[in-house]
This record gives C-alpha cells, sequence and structure tokens, in this order.
C-alpha cells in the first residue's frame, strides 16, 4: 500500500500548501492526517477546533502570545553564524538557535501558545506526553506561567534516559508519570495521555507536543512554531543578503522542522531537508526513520506515514535520542514527501554522536542529540554541494543529554580546529 | 437475513426471551492460540453475540486487562490472518453472530475489499472499530455494507444528543453505548445517572443499545437490562481466561443464572 501522485496532483498540493489551504475543512493535508479518535474525544476535538478557529484570529490572543514570546521566552532567537563549522565543511553554514529559547528547545513556542489557550478554553487541568522530555519542561513551565496543574506522560525508558529533565519537570510542579505499558517510550506515553483525555475530554486540555495526532494539532502545532521559519527567513536575509540554499531540520514527529520549513514552502529555490533517526541500521526496530521507510496507516488519530510490519502492527523504534524514537510522523511532512517538496534523509545514531561532537568542539554548542542529526544531514550534504549557504534548525541543547553522553567518550579528532 | 441482521435478531430474542442480552468479547489467541476455538465455542453457546478483538501495538481505548491480553495475542502470532484462517477451518457452527473488534490499521492493511469479503465467508457479522467515528468511516462502511457486514457505531456520555441519534442510525447490528468516559477495564462500577444515559440512547435508536465498559457483575447487567437491550462483558471475561476459569460459568453467573 503506497500513495502515488500524478505530477499534476503534486503541483496543486504544494499550490495548496503555499496558499495556506491545508489542512482542509476535514483536517487534511491531501490524503493524510483526519480524525481517527474514539467517539469520546470528538466532541472535545471539535471544540478545540472551534477554539483555535476563534482565537489564533483574535488580535488580543495573538498579541499576548507574542508578548510571551518577546518577554518570556525570549524570542527573536539569534541567528549564529558558525565560520569553524563551514571551514570544516566547505560551506557557510548558519544555525538558528532555538537552543537559546527558554526551557531549551523550540518546544516553548508551542507549550506557551497551548497553555495560554487551554486557560482561554477553561480548562481545569493540562496533560501533556514527551520523549526527550524538553516538551514536558516546556508544558511544565507554560502551565506554571498560566496557572494550571500539569500532568505529564513519559515512557519510562525516556525517564531513565533524560533524567535532569524529570527533575525540572518536578520543579516546575508538573505531577510526572513513568508510563510502564507498551514500549515505554513517546509512543506509549501518547498512548497513555490520550487514555487520560478520554477519561476527562471535558475539563482536560491535551497538550500535544509535536506536530502529530488528530486534527487540529498538526495544524495548530505547525501555527505556534511558524515563528521560527518566519524569522529565519528575514534573518538569513539581513544576516547573508540571500535565503539559504539548503534548510536541514531533524524530524522526530517533526514540530522543529515544520514550523522551520513551512514558511519557506514557497521560496521553491530552497532546498528542504528533513533528517530523521537512522539509528543502528535498516533492520526492523533498529531505527525511527518514518518518512524514509515507513507506509501509510492510521495511529494516534491520524493518517499518515508509519513503521508497520504487513499486519499493520506498528513497529519498534530505536535512535540513540528520545525525541526521534517515534514511529510515526505529522502528516504534512507525510505529504510534502509525498509530493517532492521536502526530502527526508537518516541520519545514524553513530553520525549523529559525531556531529554533535563536532558542534562542541568548532562552534562551543552542544546541541541535543535530536538536532545532532540535523546537523549530520548537513554536513553530508555540504560534502557534495561545496560553498553554497546552510541554514540548521538547532532545536534544542544538549544539556539533557548528559547521561546518554557520559557513555560515548569525546574523541580526539575534533578538538579545537 | 443480512449478516448484520443476524446481531440484532439474536439481540431482540434475548429481550423476547424477558432477559438482558449478554455480548461477549475475548482477545484472539489469548492467553493461548490453541485455546482460541474451544473458548470461542464455549462463550458462544452462553452469550448472544460474540466478540473477538483483533490485536493490536497500540490500544489507546483499552485499558490494563486488554493492552496486556493484546500484547500476548501478538508475540504469540495472533494477526488478522490467522483469525480468519482460525475462523475459516473451524469445525462447528457458533450458536451466537461473531462481530471483530479491531483498531483501524489492521483492517486498513488488509484491504477493505478483502476484508468485508473474508468476514462474510467466514461468517463474521459485523465490526467494531474504536478509533473510527462516523466522519472518518465512509470508506470502510462503504465495503462492508456491500457483503451485508455492520459497522457498530459507539456512543458515549459525551456525545450530545443530536449526535448521538445520527450514530443511532448509521450504526449497524446494535448501538454500542460506552458507560463511561474512559477506557475499557474500570472497577469503579457504573457512573452516577447511567440509567438515564441509557434512556436517552436508547429513546434515540432504531437499533438495540448494548451498554460497555467497567461491567463485571450481575447487578450490574440487572441494571442495564433495564434501560437496554443488552450489556457488553470485555476486560472481566478476558481475566477469567487468564485464570483459566469456565467462561459459560461466568456468563450464566453475569446473568444471574445458578451456575
Amino acid at each position: 500500500m503506497t500513495i502515488e501522485f500524478s505530477e499534476n496532483d503534486k503541483a496543486r498540493l504544494l499550490e495548496d500548501t503555499i496558499a495556506g489551504r491545508l489542512p482542509d475543512a476535514g483536517g487534511r493535508f491531501g490524503p493524510f492526517g483526519g480524525r481517527y479518535v474514539p467517539e469520546t474525544l470528538v466532541p472535545a476535538l471539535e471544540r478545540l477546533t472551534e477554539g483555535v478557529r476563534q482565537h489564533l484570529a483574535d488580535p488580543a490572543f495573538l498579541e499576548r502570545f507574542r508578548h510571551e514570546l518577546a518577554t518570556w521566552v525570549g524570542r527573536p532567537t539569534p541567528l549564529t553564524e558558525a565560520p569553524n563549522l563551514g571551514r570544516a565543511w566547505g560551506a557557510p553554514v548558519w544555525l538558528k538557535r532555538e537552543d537559546l529559547a527558554h526551557t531549551g528547545a523550540h518546544k516553548i513556542n508551542n507549550a506557551i501558545g497551548q497553555a495560554l489557550l487551554a486557560k482561554r478554553l477553561g480548562a481545569r487541568r493540562v496533560i501533556a506526553e514527551t520523549g526527550a522530555g524538553q516538551h514536558g519542561v516546556a508544558s511544565a513551565a507554560a502551565c506554571a506561567r498560566v496557572g494550571l496543574p500539569c500532568t505529564v506522560y513519559m515512557g519510562a525508558v525516556d525517564v531513565e534516559r533524560q533524567a535532569p529533565n524529570v527533575d525540572r519537570m518536578r520543579r516546575l510542579g508538573a505531577e510526572v508519570h513513568a508510563v510502564q505499558s507498551g514500549d515505554r517510550t513517546l509512543r506509549s506515553a501518547i498512548d497513555e495521555a490520550l487514555r487520560d483525555w478520554v477519561s476527562d475530554p471535558a475539563g482536560t486540555y491535551y497538550l500535544l507536543g509535536s506536530a502529530v495526532g488528530p486534527h487540529p494539532y498538526p495544524y495548530l502545532v505547525r501555527e505556534l512554531h511558524c515563528v521560527i521559519g518566519r524569522e529565519s527567513r528575514e534573518q538569513m536575509l539581513a544576516a547573508a543578503g540571500a535565503l539559504p540554499d539548503a534548510v536541514f531540520a531533524c524530524v522526530g514527529g517533526g514540530s522543529n522542522a515544520i514550523g522551520l520549513f513551512h514558511p519557506m514552502v514557497g521560496d521553491r529555490e530552497v532546498a528542504l531537508i528533513g533528517v530523521e533517526a537512522g539509528g543502528l541500521g535498516g533492520g526492523l526496530g533498529q531505527h525511527s526513520a518514518t518518512l524514509s521507510r515507513g507506509r501509510p496507516g492510521v495511529l494516534q488519530g491520524a493518517y499518515t506515514l508509519l513503521l508497520q510490519d504487513d499486519d499493520g502492527q506498528v513497529q519498534g523504534t530505536h535512535s540513540i535520542s528520545a525525541g526521534l524514537d517515534y514511529p510515526g510522523v505529522g502528516p504534512e511532512h507525510a505529504l510534502l514527501k509525498s509530493i517532492g517538496r521536502v526530502d527526508y534523509i537518516a541520519a545514524s545514531d553513530e553520525d549523529a554522536l559525531d556531529a554533535l561532537n563536532e558542534c562542541c568542539a568548532l562552534e562551543g554548542i552542544l546541541p541535543a542529540l535530536e538536532t545532532a542529526h540535523a546537523f549530520a544531514g548537513a554536513r553530508e550534504w555540504a560534502r557534495r554541494n561545496p560553498g553554497r549557504r546552510i541554514l540548521i534548525g538547532l532545536s534544542g541543547r544538549g544539556d539533557k543529554d548528559m547521561p546518554t553522553l557520559t557513555k560515548f567518550p569525546m574523541e580526539a579528532r575534533h578538538a579545537a580546529a | 437475513m443480512q449478516p448484520h441482521e443476524r446481531i440484532t435478531d439474536s439481540l431482540r430474542q434475548a429481550n423476547a426471551a424477558g432477559r438482558p442480552g449478554l455480548v461477549a468479547f475475548l482477545t484472539a489467541g489469548h492467553p493461548s492460540p490453541a485455546g482460541f476455538l474451544p473458548a470461542l465455542q464455549a462463550i458462544a453457546a452462553e452469550a448472544d453475540v460474540v466478540e473477538i478483538g483483533v490485536p493490536f501495538s497500540d490500544p489507546m481505548a483499552d485499558g490494563m486487562t486488554i493492552q496486556r491480553a493484546s500484547q500476548s495475542a501478538i508475540a504469540q502470532g495472533v494477526s488478522l490472518r490467522w483469525i480468519f484462517e482460525q475462523l475459516g477451518g473451524r469445525d462447528f457452527e457458533p450458536e451466537a453472530p461473531l462481530l471483530l473488534m479491531s483498531y483501524l490499521n489492521p483492517l486498513l492493511n488488509f484491504g477493505y475489499e478483502r476484508l468485508a469479503a473474508r468476514a462474510a465467508e467466514v461468517g463474521v457479522c459485523g465490526f467494531i472499530v474504536p478509533d473510527l467515528p462516523l466522519e472518518e468511516s465512509a470508506p470502510l462502511r462503504d465495503a462492508l455494507e456491500a457483503q451485508g457486514v455492520g459497522l457498530v457505531q459507539m456512543v458515549t456520555p459525551a456525545t450530545p444528543l443530536a449526535r448521538a441519534k445520527v450514530l443511532c442510525e448509521a450504526s449497524r447490528g446494535f448501538v454500542y453505548a460506552v458507560t463511561m468516559t474512559g477506557i475499557t477495564g474500570g472497577s469503579r462500577g457504573l457512573p452516577e445517572g447511567v440509567a438515564e444515559y441509557l434512556d436517552r440512547v436508547s429513546g434515540v435508536s432504531p437499533l438495540p443499545v448494548c451498554a460497555g465498559f467497567g461491567i463485571r457483575e450481575p447487578a450490574q447487567v440487572r441494571l442495564i437490562g433495564e434501560h437496554a437491550a443488552g450489556a457488553v462483558v470485555g476486560s472481566a471475561l478476558v481475566e477469567v481466561l487468564e485464570e483459566g476459569a469456565d467462561p459459560g460459568v461466568f456468563l450464566r453467573g453475569l446473568r444471574g443464572k445458578a451456575a
């Protein structure tokens, strides 16, 4: 089961994307997306969709959101030129510094936006899932800021490998549940958050952290993150006098990537490249490269590309980075791949670690392991495209990864350029 | 009689005989694949409708019991294909009509046309798909209808009455009224106001209404029987099978008959 588009369909769907006509009224990005949820959640999603339609068009709401982004999150985040990486790679490199946003990753844009929305919609409590812990921390912080209690579901495997973030969430007032069911990573955390939501669909607001799930989440999360791409575009024009030739972002569920890519989809001369987790290799359960290797299916509310077996059972995944360790992907990415507007490639655990070390040594920046995949992909591309301008979405900082990184001693070869 | 009408008919016969209908659920191949057909036969001898669970890796509407059962069945090689093979190869005619309960993705992978044909061939009369709301259901519904196989719609306490009416009219076989906002397998008992809720749903439904989620005791079945056509028992029966106890005895006990 694959989906093939004619050239006409591809062109039409690209036009629809650029013109902002997607998702359509049914929450579809072409064939992808939709709303595959238990009946209990349908009224809640309809209320949310109506709330999104109303509040995201309300100047007062948008002004409050912008104010929080400017004075609490610290936007705009800087664009940093990376001359040492540029020399090493033979191509000029700029970094969009979401690692400098409050709580250390892009996740906070969405978290504060949705927390403000939850408050407006009269929610009594907020629940969230988290993989790497960045969305959990961002949700905990945003809920403290707006004054709502927050419960975070996190896979037990991730609780262990992202321990510093668990302590941060609790310090910020969130209740953290270690999820022991399923594969005990991000996917199980989402399943468990959905089970919680089904139990109290009227009073609980589900603050979903990636551009995945049922409509309207892929749209809502994208809209709240598009500030990344809009700022990057302006900053590149100011700093380099031109748009980048290629833009790189890591893709798990795909929230930072869609925020960075979406405002540049219409800049057709700009290559957009998403980098997934190639893990340990191409075998079953060894990677999380959904767009590169997945087939269409329905998981956690949306029709999208999935890693699954012939019976439609969702596969186990692997990535050194908890935030990319997910067998699905946002439906808009599935569309952008299918129509050929974005290329999706995979970087292995080893390449990501190596790229992380290189960025530390050459630019004095410790990126998150998730983000390091984007660096690995960009480095490989630079080798084949010398001299071309590269922009990398530096989606988060790597402090949270120290428990994993201490298991991999730094190699000497990147030390001081 | 169309396959989906057999489900309706079986529930109406139970009511005509003065008892609440009983829809009994088991996860296919759990606790053991070899025990599937014997368990099915025993359950079908006592229940009015049998709901066979197709295991899925991400059962988001289910509690711990059915999560555990699904994982165990998948680990033992149970799949939709396997279930159809077993049903096709059985040497008995179940005394109650059969339904499959499956999340959408295994059905999507199987292919809807093929699914409907195979279901009709092995005597499956209907489907329950917990992650397929009415708005997304047309492709599957149309494929099943072509074979006379029904797609059961679910209503919940969160469903506004106008929407409940639409769901009841679109349903086939029966209407599955979820007793509580929550997941399967709860042990909190039935929520306050369940009688009024079931009366409301029954009032707008042209089909028998069966209430499910959290049903474990004869008193609950009795209460539901006063306000709906029947009760669905799932997690509690799966636990009985896990313990190796006799499902027939348990189901008779639920009906309040002497074991």
